[in-house]
């Protein structure tokens, strides 16, 4: 396919990606027959391509049940993959067992959207952070508590939240503990799957800069999953939009603000809220529900809420394409265009 | 299930905790401390009086039963009164003849052995027994059987409900269902009347009266883990959903640590109220076994042989309350005081019980 052989031609032109996801499809079963035979799928992910390398943060963005966080899970193998490629620092994972899996755990890690259900009621600070480099034998036993007490540190937890709750911390500081234990075992690659969302806006800011710091100091690649523009729009140097289920577009910053591509993107990003009150807002109203994926629109999948959408949309699916270098889309207007 | 615990707080100044907790972020003082989710129940079991009661009932049993025998020594568990008594028969006849009336006394004068059925007194605190042993220190033996058949079997079978739920809830499919049907089959079988075939089977297999229980348990303990099995899978089947065991996954943990140090520990309230409900019924049931003649039997003592007497005497049933009452009362202390302290457990680990 001619998109493939210009993913893999963008590639070698740059460093070693730390991540490439070609084509990952990801579709879970909803009714089977007897005979275990799947008879129908809700397709969570389709297609979805990208390349990410060390350093730098990719934010997604799309509509709730669009399948990010689908995405971010089934890239780090929580989910089995239906389909497509994962490659992680080289290594093709994407049939990798739980064992094989087990030694890569340390390099890629994740921080989830709610930091109430994602810390065990019943652990300790100290313990919920030690656990992992204990298991991992990061560094030898002796130094486990003083190894933790930095990351703590590193973190903006003070050392004496060591003997502490999960249910002594408010969201932030819950949110701070997740990160202190998803970084605790040097991971290369973090997927944060909403980490701010549940969080309100100061503590956001705060929680964001920490994220910010961190990979500084640790030049760590990170997925940034979220709704929230401009979170993503502060934190990413590469942006993918999805659009239930399959991405529409992707690109660098810059680019994807400057010249959005797909209607859907254009859509989004009249969204954002202006604080200047004497601005105008242009709002591109999206008429209509995000369809089921159980049940997705043939053609292009954006086509029943589509302002633009032709006869072709709704038969075709749109091909995905580079059309700027380094930034792909999804559409049929912009190859009629051409 | 414990975020509804926290802002909990136990300080000597609530209102600069309180402040601290409202202000999102602010870290919270040095000096103020938040309570642990284990501290807060143990608060909240102590406020409820019915079930400090409990707990004393249980505890003052627990004292009598196995700290009664090392200070009351002067009789032993099957040790018979042999200091025995005078019994006097007296047989007056009276008949006339010639006018006259002739009475004729005749006293017959016996030596017993065995001191059967003696009043309360000074030498026997609640009298004897039919073969003569001390009901009071047969009270504290019997005690330990009940007690300890009931715990072990308690014991074994949250074992057995940990390892079969907690392997059912964690894979899921085909395992889950077979170990669900397996239990739905145990729980469809009648238990007593198999109970009574088997103490019949003991009985033609000459076991020894004192292990006999043992086996009986050993079978009630195989029919009453489903039970607890399913309590262990349905909390699992709803805790493996949540976030922290999702990082647990991304973390690489090994499935036996995902299951026996993230899974079951949030299980365990639950379980340790079902654990004190049930050791009232186990109870109950060494108890009825016992009084069926089909656990311990004489001369060995548990509350429910020590009940079994009066089937065999009606004499007694009306006449020496003071030979089975006793045991009566011990059994009704040990299960209202283990169901006092379950419902106590249940209201406090609760955690939209705030007060």
């Amino acid at each position: 396919m001619a998109d493939e052989k210009k993913v893999t031609e963008a590639v070698s032109s740059e460093p070693k990606p730390i991540l490439e996801v070609n084509h990952l499809r990801k579709a879970f079963p909803i009714k089977k027959s007897l005979t275990g035979k799947v008879q129908q799928e809700l397709i969570a992910v389709d297609d979805v391509s990208f390349v990410l390398h060390p350093g730098e943060t990719l934010g997604i963005v799309g509509e709730s049940g669009c399948g990010k966080t689908t995405m971010g899970r089934t890239i780090l193998k929580l989910h089995p993959s239906s389909g497509g490629q994962i490659i992680f620092d080289g290594k093709d994972i994407t049939n990798y067992t739980n064992s094989q899996m087990r030694s890569l755990r340390t390099e890629m890690q994740i921080i989830f959207q709610d930091p109430y259900s994602s810390l065990p009621p019943r652990a300790t600070v100290g313990d919920i952070l030690s656990e992992p480099v204990k298991v991992h034998k990061i560094v030898p036993p002796s130094e486990v508590k003083h190894y933790v007490l930095n990351l703590m540190e590193q973190c903006g937890l003070r050392d004496y939240y060591y003997e502490r709750y999960p249910h002594e911390f408010s969201g932030g500081q819950r949110q701070r503990i997740c990160i202190a234990r998803a970084l605790a075992v040097n991971p290369k690659l973090v997927v944060c799957d909403e980490p701010v969302s549940a969080l309100d806006v100061s503590i956001q800011a705060q929680i964001i800069n920490l994220l910010k710091k961190l990979q500084k100091e640790r030049g760590l690649t990170y997925l940034f999953i979220s709704h929230d523009l401009s979170v993503v729009k502060f934190i990413s140097d590469k942006i993918g939009v999805m659009y239930l289920g399959s991405m529409v577009e992707f690109g660098n910053k810059k680019d994807i603000f400057a010249n959005p591509l797909h209607p859907y993107t254009k859509a989004l990003f009249s969204a954002i809220p202006n604080p200047d009150p004497d601005k105008k807002m242009e709002r591109i109203a999206l008429s209509g529900d995000i369809p089921s994926p159980a049940n997705p629109p043939k053609g292009c999948r954006f086509h029943t809420r589509c302002p633009h959408a032709t006869e072709k949309c709704k038969t075709d699916v749109p091909v995905y394409r580079e059309y700027e270098p380094g930034h792909f889309a999804a559409c049929h207007l912009l190859s009629d265009e051409e | 299930m414990d975020q509804n615990n926290e802002k909990l707080l136990q300080t000597q100044e609530p209102e600069a905790a309180e402040a601290s907790a409202v202000a999102d972020n602010e870290p919270l003082d040095k000096n103020v401390r938040l309570m642990s989710p284990g501290r807060m129940v143990m608060r909240r079991f102590f406020r409820s009086k019915l079930s400090v009661i409990g707990l004393i009932m249980i505890v003052s049993l627990f004292l009598f039963c196995w700290l009664g025998p090392v200070v009351y020594t002067a009789w032993g568990e099957t040790e018979q009164d042999t200091s025995g008594k005078v019994e006097y028969t007296r047989q007056e006849v009276t008949y006339t003849k010639d006018g006259q009336e002739f009475t004729f006394v005749q006293v017959t004068e016996r030596g017993v052995t065995i001191n059967s059925l003696a009043e309360p007194d000074g030498n026997h605190i609640l009298g004897t027994d039919k073969g003569g042993r001390d009901v009071f220190t047969r009270l504290m033996y019997g005690g330990r059987i009940s007690l300890m058949v009931s715990f072990i079997a308690v014991f074994a079978i949250t074992l057995f409900g940990i390892v079969f739920g907690g392997i059912a809830g964690y894979f899921g499919g085909v395992v889950d269902n077979i170990i669900m049907r397996v239990c739905d089959i145990l729980m469809c079988l009648p238990g007593f009347p198999i109970l009574l075939i088997i103490g019949t089977l003991l009985d033609s297999a000459g076991v020894e009266s004192q292990f006999r229980i043992y086996y009986l348990m050993a079978y009630l303990t195989l029919f009453s883990w489903p039970g607890t099995a399913r309590l262990v899978r349905g909390q699992i089947l709803s805790l493996r959903e949540q976030e922290y065991m999702v990082a647990a996954e991304a973390m690489g943990y090994s499935i036996p640590r995902k299951i026996f140090k993230h899974l079951i520990p949030n299980v365990m309230p639950q379980l340790i109220v079902s654990m004190t409900l049930s050791l009232g019924s186990m109870i109950l049931y060494e108890a009825s076994l016992s009084y069926l003649n089909m656990g311990v039997r004489a001369p060995y003592a548990a509350w429910g042989t020590m009940i079994n007497i009066v089937a065999e005497d009606p004499n007694i049933l009306q006449n020496y309350i003071n030979v089975w009452g006793p045991p009566g009362v011990c059994i009704i202390i040990a299960v209202l005081g283990f169901n006092f302290v379950g419902d106590g457990l249940r209201d406090a680990l609760d955690p939209k019980m705030r007060r």
